[in-house]
């Protein structure tokens, strides 16, 4: 019963899913659209879990003083500002997005900047795979190196300025190989995406029950 | 039509010595006045023929809940001084309303905001300079919900013959035949990745992706932490999961639990390790970072859905010498998963994992299945590939039956 009650539920949902897409007329035809409002109303509330998780998890980190109970410090303190200056720009701005809002403050001059630092690390780290996959340690290795010189060189202004070559072998590489391949994967993915689901639908594949 | 282009002629050479003149007398100014005053000379001519709007029609937009109609029209006269159409609705006993408004260029509008069997009339206004011109009324017109969106039955009939291939595959399991499945060595390491961390006495870390529950690939990561719970519940291994949605955390912790349990280490079960860091993209990647720079994870995990952060995570592991297993259906983040990860799960791989993980014969049967329909997939392409190099070298104007059956594979499948 405990395990009877979900996979009838998970079967129901999503044969009337599937059904929707087949069929535009009333009531089926909107039920994806209103299952998504449901599922945004429940995801709304988890968010309170998430928060709780994480609160206990630095509360209890600083309770027990490790190594670096310092950062839980931190984030606590700045997730109680966050709230406050929110709170703040909705009782003096009408909302906490306004333009004018302390809480937007925060935001523009804290929190961008260090999403574009955690980006701007992607740079480095494309450098040092680089260089780890195009060594030529093998033919394969030594194909994919040279593919990769002559895709970078013909999509910047200087190789074309060295050869025409370099462009037109480019987009050939591009538009035949690459896409190829990738339609390969993608096709595959697609289709062992549908298996997935039509296991879980059926109740086969069960792990995600406890 | 001589007599026409010369006098076009001697229209463009009196225009060009007005510009001579104009330029002579006074080109600083003329050219200080800019942009704005030069379109004075643009000015739409009040005095040519107005514009006259015709063939408006109404007409269902097939395949849906009866909630559009489409309206099109032509314009004869005057194009080139319409601004803008505005476009107004009429029901039975309702003034006429403005619905909506279509660019200049438009000769199309889509009414989504109808009810199925209610007839709609429409007039489409032009907006000139020189005032509003109306079509005539359009004849009226009910959507229709339809019960069957003929556009799909492509899909349906692809979906069903892939659903018999599975079950067909699965009936097979069921009766004991003995399936193959080739050997995917990601998987075939996950062992050996916990049981290194056992060995050294470190944490596994398992990245469950950024997405939430409702994404397909964050579903097979999260099929894929059960297994590797149980491996690390037997171990006595301490396992982090951090999560990007808090669903996904509760799902995770639900599912680790239950592999503790399953294996009998349920007192050994710590709830805080399945934890949230937050819905942000860049905060996920530093958090994760974090973990993997201070706790020194043996064994790492990236599976799920993935984006720019994906090589963020992953040198990270790399640079702390950790076992690398990733696996997402994302194509654009895949390669930098082979560059710096130790085995990398490509593609449906992250959706078999599952079942070729537990070796169930009714899971390995779905497996079966699924490459049936690939290779009927590969079995199609080849041939709309072989039809449409024929029917172009057969003939190059398409007219080819050749051509023809190209044609209708590409639109079936496209």
């Amino acid at each position: 019963m405990k395990r009877a009650v979900p996979l009838t539920i998970t079967f129901l949902t999503a044969f009337f899913l599937v059904v929707s897409f087949f069929v535009p007329h009333e009531p089926f035809g909107r039920l994806e659209q209103r299952m998504l409002v449901w599922f945004a109303i429940v995801s709304g509330f988890t968010m309170l879990l998430g928060v709780d998780s994480l609160v206990r998890s630095h509360v209890r980190k600083i309770a027990r003083r490790p190594a670096g109970w310092g950062h839980s410090v931190a984030l606590i303190a700045g997730l109680v500002v966050t709230v406050v200056l929110g709170v703040i720009g909705f009782t003096r701005f009408g909302s906490p997005f306004h333009i004018q809002s302390p809480f937007m403050f925060v935001y523009t001059y804290s929190i961008v900047p260090l999403q574009g630092t955690m980006f701007a690390l992607l740079a480095f780290f494309i450098a040092s795979a680089s260089y780890r996959a195009f060594r030529a340690r093998n033919t394969v290795a030594t194909l994919l190196l040279v593919s990769a010189v002559i895709v970078m060189l013909g999509r910047i202004p200087i190789g074309a300025a060295i050869s025409h070559f370099f462009p037109a072998a480019q987009e050939w590489i591009m538009n035949y190989p690459q896409l190829a391949a990738k339609r390969g994967i993608q096709i595959g993915a697609a289709l062992g995406a549908v298996s997935m689901s039509l296991r879980i639908m059926l109740g086969i594949e069960r792990s995600y029950l406890s | 039509m001589v007599r026409g282009n010369q006098a076009a002629i001697a229209r463009a050479l009196l225009a060009l010595a007005i510009l001579g003149a104009l330029a002579a007398c006074g080109g600083g100014a003329f050219a200080q006045r800019g942009l704005a005053d030069v379109e004075l000379f643009a000015l739409p001519d009040t005095t040519a023929a107005p514009p006259s709007i015709c063939g408006v029609t109404v007409s269902d937009v097939p395949d849906d809940a009866g909630d559009a109609l489409v309206v099109e029209w032509d314009v004869t006269l005057g194009q080139d001084e319409i601004l803008l159409f505005e476009i107004l609705r009429y029901t039975a006993g309702e003034e006429a309303a403005t619905i909506g408004t279509a660019l200049a260029g438009d000769r199309e509008y889509v009414d989504g905001d109808v009810e199925a069997g209610v007839p709609y009339q429409y007039v489409v206004r032009a907006v000139t300079a020189a005032g509003p011109v109306d079509s005539p009324e359009s004849s009226a017109c009910a959507p229709v919900a339809q019960w069957f969106a003929s556009g799909r039955l492509p899909t349906l009939v692809v979906a069903l013959l892939f659903s018999v291939a599975v079950m067909w595959f699965l009936q097979m399991a069921r009766r004991g035949s003995e399936l193959y499945i080739r050997k995917i060595p990601g998987l075939d390491a996950v062992d050996d990745a916990v049981g290194r961390a056992t060995e050294m006495g470190r944490p596994v870390l398992y990245v469950p992706g950024i997405e939430t529950v409702s994404e397909v690939g964050t579903l097979a990561a999260l099929t894929i932490l059960g297994h590797v719970a149980k491996r690390v519940a037997e171990h006595g291994t301490p396992l982090d999961v951090p999560c990007a949605d808090p669903i996904v955390m509760t799902t995770a912790q639900e599912i680790v639990r239950q592999s503790y349990t399953e294996v009998g280490r349920l007192d050994s079960y710590d709830a805080s390790r399945v934890k949230y860091l937050t819905y942000d993209q860049f905060g996920y990647t530093a958090g994760v970072d974090g973990m993997m720079v201070r706790d020194k994870p043996t064994a790492v995990f990236l599976l799920g859905t993935f984006y720019a952060e994906s090589l963020i995570m992953a040198e990270t592991g790399h640079s702390i010498g950790a076992i690398q297993i990733a696996g997402t259906k994302e194509t654009s983040q895949l390669p930098f998963f082979v560059a710096a990860c130790d085995y990398t799960l490509i593609g449906e791989e992250i959706f078999a994992a599952s079942s070729y993980l537990s070796r169930e014969p009714i899971m390995l049967g779905s497996l079966k299945g699924q490459d049936l329909a690939k290779l009927v997939l590969v079995v199609i392409i080849l041939l709309a590939f072989a039809a449409g190099t024929i029917g172009l070298a057969v003939d190059p104007s398409g007219g080819s039956p050749f051509t023809a059956v190209y044609e209708t594979l590409r639109s079936w499948f496209s």
